[in-house]
């Protein structure tokens, strides 16, 4: 049944922003109801978010399951960082810009290697070569900060530098996270047409059967190449998002635990539908802080509440939802 | 002179010569039935054509040109497509999403990234006139992974049909459906395939509907042509029929 949201010519864009609009609202004002706290959380939720949904064009939609998403959040986040340190730039546009070029060149690369194989050799592809850029960014620590990693200041966003008068907070809770919110609302909006195109169909086609996508002519790792290169750049961009959010990178962000939790994101979510990783991201992030408040295993209760989850909701909170909903109207 | 012709084609697995120095014909617009006992090397003799398999000797001319190097692409693009002997489908998609995907991708389409599928009314309207054809109308928004063996059959023909293929191999199209199913199946297959003009090779052990359905027989065994001719000649061929017996009919 979950499947059957992937298929079809799919759903008119129009009906799409109309059901989607409520929630858009909803985003848009609990910055004003919400403690600045929660608000935070919410924008590093968001962040994610658009990791997540990157992540899954691979692993819902092309049966790739990659375990080194962190290399690419953390070649968004070192093309932020550099461009701040050699450059002196300090345009949040211009962030974006750099760190979409950096990750693009980077999954081109990778993207070359990994996409010849499938299964699990390309998740231990993925991962090694997410191990690769963690061990150089501690290796070329003169260039990088090693541990220390590299700050970043609060950026301009649109030109408009932070006011005397107002906090670093404020500026985040509101002005930052409006910017991120548009950004995700537009990388939202970007995967939805690109997984509902022909080639989001020829994705499909390979994930259920690379044979017959080969027979009827799609030319399947170019197309894994390209959806491998779509999918880093928007956890780059991800990446180039969150850096200001917290001011600071390190090598962290490339190790691959934090591919993990990207996985996981995915999964909690539901990685068979298309909102799923959205919703696992934010739902993840406040759960890893909550966890991280109440123990010092915080590790070892997230990775029981995962182990639980893919037992009992094997479709993820969006699946859930769905079939719940579905049973609901017809009992109705 | 002939649509495709192999010469001297070969493939051995380690010790076993499944494909044994074939020189294989087909005529344009012929409907042509490859027979022969299990293992005879029928779906070997396909994978080298449509490019699944590489042969290791031997040349392939389609349409008069060397194509033994070209890619499973290149082939498709110059006209050979094939269905599979056990199903093979995108399950997960809906039935009409199968169809299209081919005609996306015929049509060059499927790399577009950016703009929605749903936009290629066309595409949609040819994919579900696929279906119509292969009475496959009410199974159009049902996933491919959900309908019954004999559609399953049908649809896995549908897919290669909707390719526009110039040479179309049919690798047992009625295999696993029951008996009863067979004749219906063929039917629909075969009026498609001569209203269309299209040349067929199909693989098929059910010696009635090899004899119904096929103008020309080729007959393999252990890798080489055991002999070929009209329906009517490879039914008083001895050496066809005592190979052929002792295996399965079907
Ligand atoms: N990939 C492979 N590796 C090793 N041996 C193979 C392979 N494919 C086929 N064979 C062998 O080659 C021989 C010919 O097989 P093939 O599938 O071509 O026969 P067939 O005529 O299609 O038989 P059937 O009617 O059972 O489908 C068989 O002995 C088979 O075991
Ligand atoms: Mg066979």
């Amino acid at each position: 049944m979950t499947a059957a949201v992937l298929s079809g010519e799919g759903r008119s864009p129009v009906k799409v922003v109309a059901s989607a609009a409520p929630v858009v609202v909803l985003l848009w004002v609990l910055p004003y109801v919400l403690a600045p706290y929660k608000t935070l959380l919410l924008t590093y939720g968001l962040v994610m978010a658009i990791a997540a949904l990157g992540f899954n064009l691979l692993l819902g939609y092309t049966g790739l399951l990659s375990f080194g998403h962190s290399a690419f959040f953390g070649v968004g986040a070192y093309a932020v960082a550099f461009m701040v340190k050699y450059l002196d730039l300090t345009s949040m546009e211009l962030f974006i810009v750099g760190a979409t070029v950096a990750s693009a060149f980077v999954t081109a690369l990778f993207g070359l290697v990994c996409v010849r194989y499938t299964r699990i050799f390309f998740s231990i592809l993925t991962l090694a070569l997410s191990q690769v850029l963690w061990s150089l960014a501690f290796k070329f620590f003169w260039v990088t900060g090693g541990t220390d990693g590299l700050r970043v200041p609060t950026p301009r966003l649109l030109g408009r530098a932070v006011a005397a008068s107002e906090d670093k907070t404020t500026f985040l809770v509101h002005a930052y996270y409006s910017y991120v919110l548009v950004v995700f609302l537009a990388c939202v909006a970007l995967m939805w047409v690109i997984v509902n195109s022909p080639f989001g169909k020829a994705l499909q086609a390979i994930r259920d059967n690379e044979t017959r996508a080969e027979f009827v002519g799609v030319q399947i790792w170019r197309y894994r190449w390209i959806a491998f290169m779509v999918s880093g750049v928007f956890t780059g961009l991800a990446g180039a998002l969150w850096v200001p959010l917290n001011g600071l990178t390190t090598p962290d962000i490339l190790y691959w635990p934090f591919s993990g939790e990207i996985v996981f994101m995915a999964v909690l979510g539901g990685f068979r539908t298309f909102s799923g990783p959205i919703v696992g991201a934010i739902v993840f992030n406040y759960l890893k802080t909550y966890a991280v408040g109440f123990t010092v295993y915080w590790q070892l209760l997230l990775g029981v509440i995962l182990v639980t989850l893919v037992l009992a909701l094997p479709t993820g909170i969006t699946g859930t939802a769905g079939q719940l909903l579905a049973r609901l109207r017809r009992a109705a | 002179m002939s649509l495709l012709l192999t010469t001297k084609l070969t493939k051995h697995f380690g010790e076993n010569r499944a494909v044994d120095g074939v020189d294989f014909a087909v005529r344009e617009g012929q409907v042509l039935a490859l027979i022969g006992s299990n293992g005879a090397g029928k779906t070997s003799l396909v994978n080298l054509i449509s490019g699944l398999l590489r042969a290791d000797s031997g040349q392939i001319q389609f349409r008069g040109v060397d194509v033994t190097a070209e890619s499973v692409h290149g082939r498709i693009r110059a006209g050979i497509a094939r269905s599979f002997q056990l199903v093979n489908l995108f399950d997960q998609l809906t039935c009409l999403d199968n169809v299209a995907l081919s005609i996306f991708a015929r049509e060059g389409k499927a790399r577009k990234l950016f703009s929605l599928a749903r936009r290629y009314r066309g595409i949609w309207e040819e994919a579900a006139e696929v279906l119509h054809r292969f009475g496959l109308d009410g199974k159009a928004r049902m996933l491919a992974g959900g309908i019954a063996q004999g559609e399953r059959k049908l649809l896995d023909v549908a897919v290669a049909y909707a390719l526009h293929p110039r040479l179309l191999f049919l690798d047992e199209p009625t295999s696993g459906v029951s008996t009863r199913e067979k004749a219906p199946i063929m039917d629909t297959i075969s009026s498609i395939v001569r209203s269309q003009g299209i040349t067929a090779v199909i693989i098929e052990h059910d010696m009635d509907i090899v004899f119904n359905y096929s103008d020309r027989i080729v007959c393999m065994h252990q890798g080489t042509i055991l002999a070929e001719g009209t329906p009517d000649e490879i039914r008083r061929n001895e050496s066809v029929t005592t190979t052929l017996i002792g295996t399965p009919a079907s």
